[in-house]
């Protein structure tokens, strides 16, 4: 049992880090390695979906490295490795055989397999332990072009951004041990208080943060610059949803602290609103597909918050499959066509006409324009918001109208005719899509399509049973009108509105589509001012304290100088002087010592006289 | 068996240095490197002897000078055995790097040699004396590597670095008698002041001796504000000997912290638990933020190295909060100290390693002056880059399991001070990983001074045989490191109980 599932999360990492280690020795073998690990992962997937089984081994006291797969895990796991498996099919195709394909291929299973990690992990340790790694890899991967300085410091502020998030993690284990607890986290909402306040808060900024919703959302905007397949990875089943993973699995936790769950709701209303936003005032392909990455992820953290787990797994999965759908045929284009301009790609899916049906459900399906899966999704989500609050609902409705706008927006350039006969000598007529392309494109279509079944109610059930979430209110049918209504109306209006700038204050649109400067508010509030204070203590450190130690060095040494000078003379003053003394005694002594004979008899008389002289002079006395 | 594995290598040294001076090069450096990996070998029969969780074991006990307490006696316990691994572990790794030094060799091997036996019987000491004679020992060999075979400002660095380190030992020093005269009889024996608790109800007597202890513990850890001497050693040391001064020099002061000042004088350690978690703190967060601002690749290693030994003064703080409830937390922490000098003492030991490489190719560790060296190196860019993301606490490197334990256990018993330091990691992310950008990614471009290889050769054999084990041992213990915790868990339990007294 257990080791089925040690087999799911160490299969994928394990061959990633072989691929790495072998370099570019393996890369003729990567990509087909790859595609089959991935391949083998999804058979190892859907097997534990079904048995359900756990696996553990100490790793810290009173820590455990725990794995289970339930229902929710179940989801997820079969979510990732499928979409996995078929970006990397497509990457087989995208990754020419001249690049450094056994670094890409590996680090995307490494990546894969942090995920799955990251959605089975049952303790706070092992959740950290793939969430960490997967962010690290994520560098790796968007930073994968590293002679581009530019794309080394979008990884770098990807990474830096999502680990400033992390540390809520940290402080959550930590109060969760302060509050008594073990570092399970089905236990979290076990823990005492005020400690689970400080838990709820590590764990919803952590969440936040890798979800890319407000204030973190910037770093999704940098993380365009990796390869169109590690967008497509990264935005669809993993890394950005494991924040929205994490809160529906943490939703206990999340109603306990009382707070938790309004704030996360309405934060993730607040982004599918904003970036929605965002993605409407956007010129590129990529970056709108970005900030509607965030702006989904939205409504699966406002489904977390407001108790719809089933709403929220639903609208993963459905946009898993939807998005990477969308990415793959812009980075299909992206080859293609050599751009990922809106304007440019005027008649892009003219060109190539599977690409363009791809892209259409795909960008439908963000539309959510009925029949397809996100606008099922959204309304059974947005019940559970409606049951929460009417405001909440409201502002998920308008939210969902903004996801119509950019949606429909995508949709209508690539549909345009041609601006201008491209002039493209060497490849005219439509462009053809490999097989490793078009195979994903069909499969993500289907699945686009189809996942509209889930919402179904006999298999809705089924879903809200294996989550174990029964009794979370459920969408009436005047809910699924409204929204399909109000989905198909902004789409017809913005296919008429067509290319007229739209009828807001361009300050305004500007400010949009530089997603309303989060990057450079997040370097002027937080990363200058500590590079300064850096700076301002390495000076310290230099002219301070260093200089102290010095200078107390040199005062020894002055010291030494002074009692040298000073000191020494005084004391040896007597002796010198006494020395002195001797040596001039010995002088005046010397003086007799001349060498003459009769100088010598002089002084033996003149000696003899003052000794003759005494001795009378005694006797005298003495009588 | 223990003084076997003490003495080897300075009897060794003593055979190099009869030696005659035209012996060629490779006796010396084979010599050197067997003598490691003999000695490693010993340390490893040792740990698979050990029972955990027993005390004190292998103890060896010769009378050496009884009229004034002071006696030969080792052993070895779940604090000091895996700092024995890891030092054996970093010298043979410093052999192996060095395996193609050509000034001096002699001399150089012979004084590492020293330096081991010094490392080694500074962890296996119970003799306070014992212990502040390879304590001194190690600054005055440490100073010949840095003076003999250092860089241009060597002579100055090595001298401050002697000077500064030395007055500490003497403030260390004057510790030790303070407690020899507390005891009744008078000893110097640990073991013996361990479990008489000499200073048990005299406050002020034991608040001078834990503050010269901490003074002179905390100069060779170093911890702010007594770190100064620590950035010109390691810019200026040879690669192996800032290897050696990072990896294990360093831990013989937090490892004082754990094994004399918490065990013997519990009750002044207690009072002023508050003065170690503050330095810790303020270690972690000004290390971090200075090293963030420098611009040479070794001197912002050497800054990391204090905010690294800041997380376990931290802990080692924190461990003496009051409250039965914190128990558990308090014990992560300590073990999570423990690991972190094994675990930094890998890690740093191999970045310093790579350093070395750095220099030997650009002659620079100015990190403005490289651009784009993956394109020249790339198996040099990814073992370091390995090493930076061990280095910044990533899981799957030991790293993270240290700074886990030590975070998560400290956060309980001191809020504040613990959400301040968990920022530290974010620092050091955001530092090390903006370096290996700037360096390693990007358009080529290598400095042009005087002796700097234009081809920039890509790691070598041996100076991979010497970082790979580092960097592969650290990931082993990131990912199983149950087989080391197993050792360290009971003697942090036994430290906490006696901290408790």
């Amino acid at each position: 049992m257990s080791a089925s599932l040690w087999a799911l999360v160490a299969l994928p990492p394990a061959s990633g880090v072989l691929l790495c280690l072998a370099g570019r020795r393996a890369d003729r073998v990567a990509p087909a390695t790859a595609v089959s690990v991935a391949a083998a992962s999804v058979v190892l997937a859907v097997a534990a979906a079904f048995a359900q089984p756990r696996a553990g081994a100490p790793l810290l006291r009173g820590a455990a490295f725990g794995l289970a797969v339930d229902g929710l895990s179940g989801l997820m796991v079969v979510t990732v490795t499928a979409v996995a498996a078929l970006v990397l099919l497509f990457g087989t195709a995208d990754i020419g055989p001249d690049q450094a394909r056994a670094r890409f291929f590996g680090m995307m299973l490494l990546f894969v397999g942090a995920m799955l990690v990251t959605v089975t992990a049952t303790t706070l340790p092992a959740l950290l332990m793939g969430w960490e790694v997967m962010g690290a890899t994520s560098w790796a991967l968007i930073g994968y072009w590293w002679h581009d300085p530019v794309r080394g410091e979008a990884a770098g502020v990807a990474f830096l951004t999502t680990r400033a998030a992390d540390l809520g993690l940290y402080l959550a284990a930590g109060a969760a041990l302060a509050g008594g607890s073990s570092l399970a986290l089905a236990d979290l909402d076990q823990v005492d208080r005020p400690w689970l306040h400080l838990v709820a808060a590590g764990v919803i900024a952590a969440a936040l943060g890798k979800s890319a919703q407000l204030p973190f959302s910037f770093w999704l905007s940098r993380a365009m610059q990796g390869p169109s397949p590690v967008s497509a990875l990264l935005h669809s089943a993993t890394m950005v949803v494991a924040g929205a993973y994490l809160l529906i699995r943490t939703g206990p936790l999340l109603a306990a602290s009382g707070w938790g769950s309004g704030a996360t709701a309405w934060i993730g209303a607040a982004t599918a609103f904003a970036l929605g936003l965002v993605a409407v005032a956007q010129r590129d392909l990529k970056q709108l597909l970005a900030a509607s990455s965030c702006a989904q992820i939205g409504f699966m953290v406002l489904a977390a918050g407001a108790g719809s787990a089933v709403g929220g797994t639903l609208q993963l999965i459905a946009h898993a499959a939807a998005k990477s759908l969308a990415f793959l045929v812009a980075g299909c284009w992206l080859t293609l066509l050599g751009t990922k301009e809106l304007p440019r790609l005027r008649g892009a899916a003219r060109a190539a006409p599977v690409a363009g049906v791809a892209f259409s459900v795909a960008a439908l399906s963000l539309a959510g324009v009925p029949p397809l899966s996100l606008w099922a999704a959204k309304d059974v989500l947005l019940a559970g918001a409606l049951a929460y609050s009417p405001a909440l609902y409201a502002a998920g409705l308008a939210a969902a109208a903004v996801s119509a706008v950019y949606g429909t927006r995508a949709l209508w350039y690539v549909w345009q005719p041609p601006a201008a006969p491209r002039p493209a000598p060497g490849a005219p007529g439509p462009k053809r899509v490999s097989a490793a392309e078009g195979v994903p494109f069909a499969a993500l279509s289907a699945a686009a399509v189809a996942l509209t079944a889930l919402v179904l109610p006999p298999v809705r059930a089924a879903v809200a049973r294996t989550l174990g979430a029964i009794g979370e209110p459920q969408p009436f049918l005047w809910e699924f009108a409204v929204s399909g209504l109000l989905a198909l109306s902004v789409a017809a209006a913005v296919w008429a509105w067509a290319e007229r700038p739209g009828p807001v204050p361009r300050r305004f649109a500007r400010w949009a589509a530089g997603w309303f400067g989060l990057e450079a508010a997040s370097r002027a509030v937080l990363v200058r001012p500590v590079q300064r204070l850096a700076e301002g203590l390495a000076a310290f450190d230099d002219r301070v304290l260093d200089r102290g130690v010095d200078g107390l060095a040199r005062g020894a040494l002055r010291l030494a100088g002074l009692a040298d000078r000073g000191v020494e003379p005084a004391v040896d003053g007597p002796a010198r002087g006494t020395a002195a003394a001797g040596r001039a005694l010995g002088r005046l002594a010397r003086r007799p010592q001349t060498g003459q004979l009769h100088q010598y008899l002089a002084q033996a008389v003149a000696a003899f006289t003052v000794l003759a002289a005494v001795l009378v002079l005694v006797l005298v006395l003495v009588r | 068996m223990l003084t076997a594995i003490v003495l080897l290598p300075a009897a060794a040294a003593a055979l190099l240095l009869c030696l005659p001076r035209r012996t060629p090069r490779a006796v010396h450096l084979g010599v050197w490197a067997a003598v490691s990996a003999v000695v490693l070998a010993l340390t490893l029969a040792v740990w698979a002897g050990y029972r955990a969780g027993e005390g004190i074991q292998y103890e060896t006990y010769a009378r050496w000078i009884p009229s004034a307490g002071i006696g030969y006696h080792v052993g070895v316990d779940g604090l000091s055995l895996p700092l024995l691994a890891m030092t054996g572990v970093l010298f043979l790794a410093c052999a192996c790097y060095a395996s193609r030094e050509t000034r001096r060799v002699r001399d150089f091997a012979a004084l590492f040699l020293l330096l081991e036996t010094t490392c080694l019987g500074l962890f296996a000491a119970l003799d306070l004396i014992l212990f502040f004679v390879f304590f001194d020992l190690s600054i005055v060999a440490m100073y010949f590597i840095i003076a003999g075979w250092g860089h241009r400002g060597a002579a100055q660095a090595a001298l401050k670095f002697f000077l500064y380190t030395f007055a500490g030992s003497l403030a260390l020093l004057l510790g030790f008698i303070g407690l020899y005269l507390a005891a009744d009889p008078h000893t110097f024996d640990m073991v013996a002041l361990t479990r008489e608790n000499p200073l048990a109800g005299r406050s002020a007597y034991g608040a001078l001796v834990l503050l010269a202890l901490g003074v002179g513990l905390a100069v060779k850890t170093p911890t702010v504000p007594f770190h100064t001497w620590l950035p010109p050693a390691h810019t200026e040391a040879p690669a192996a000997g800032s290897a050696i001064l990072a990896g294990v020099l360093l831990k013989m002061g937090t490892y004082g912290f754990l094994r004399i000042a918490m065990p013997v004088l519990p009750q002044a350690w207690r009072e002023y638990a508050l003065a170690f978690v503050l330095v810790g703190v303020v270690s972690v967060l000004y290390g971090a933020l200075v090293a963030l601002a420098q611009t040479e690749f070794k001197r912002m290693i050497a800054y990391t190295s204090v905010n690294h030994m800041g997380y376990i003064v931290l802990a080692v703080g924190a461990a003496a909060a009051a409250g039965t409830d914190t128990a558990d937390a308090r014990r992560l922490a300590v073990t999570g100290a423990t690991f972190q000098m094994v675990s930094h003492g890998l890690l740093t030991g191999a970045l310093f390693l790579l350093a070395g490489v750095l220099y030997e190719r650009g002659r620079t560790y100015d990190m403005a002056a490289y651009s784009g060296i993956a394109a020249r190196a790339p198996l040099f860019a990814a073992l370091t880059a390995v090493a930076v993301f061990g280095s910044l606490g990533l899981p799957g490197f030991s790293g993270f399991i240290a700074e886990f334990q030590i975070l998560a256990g400290s956060l309980g018993p001191r809020p504040v001070a613990t959400a301040l330091a968990v920022a530290g990691i974010l620092l050091t992310a955001a530092l090390l990983v903006r370096a290996l950008q700037r360096m390693f990614l990007g358009p080529l471009r290598l400095p042009d001074t005087a002796g700097a290889s234009r081809a920039f050769a890509d790691v070598r054999a041996h100076e991979g045989a010497a970082i790979v084990p580092l960097l592969a041992l650290a990931v082993v213990l990131g990912l199983v490191p149950r087989f080391v915790l197993d050792v360290i868990e009971p003697a942090s339990r036994g430290v906490l109980e006696l901290l408790a007294r």
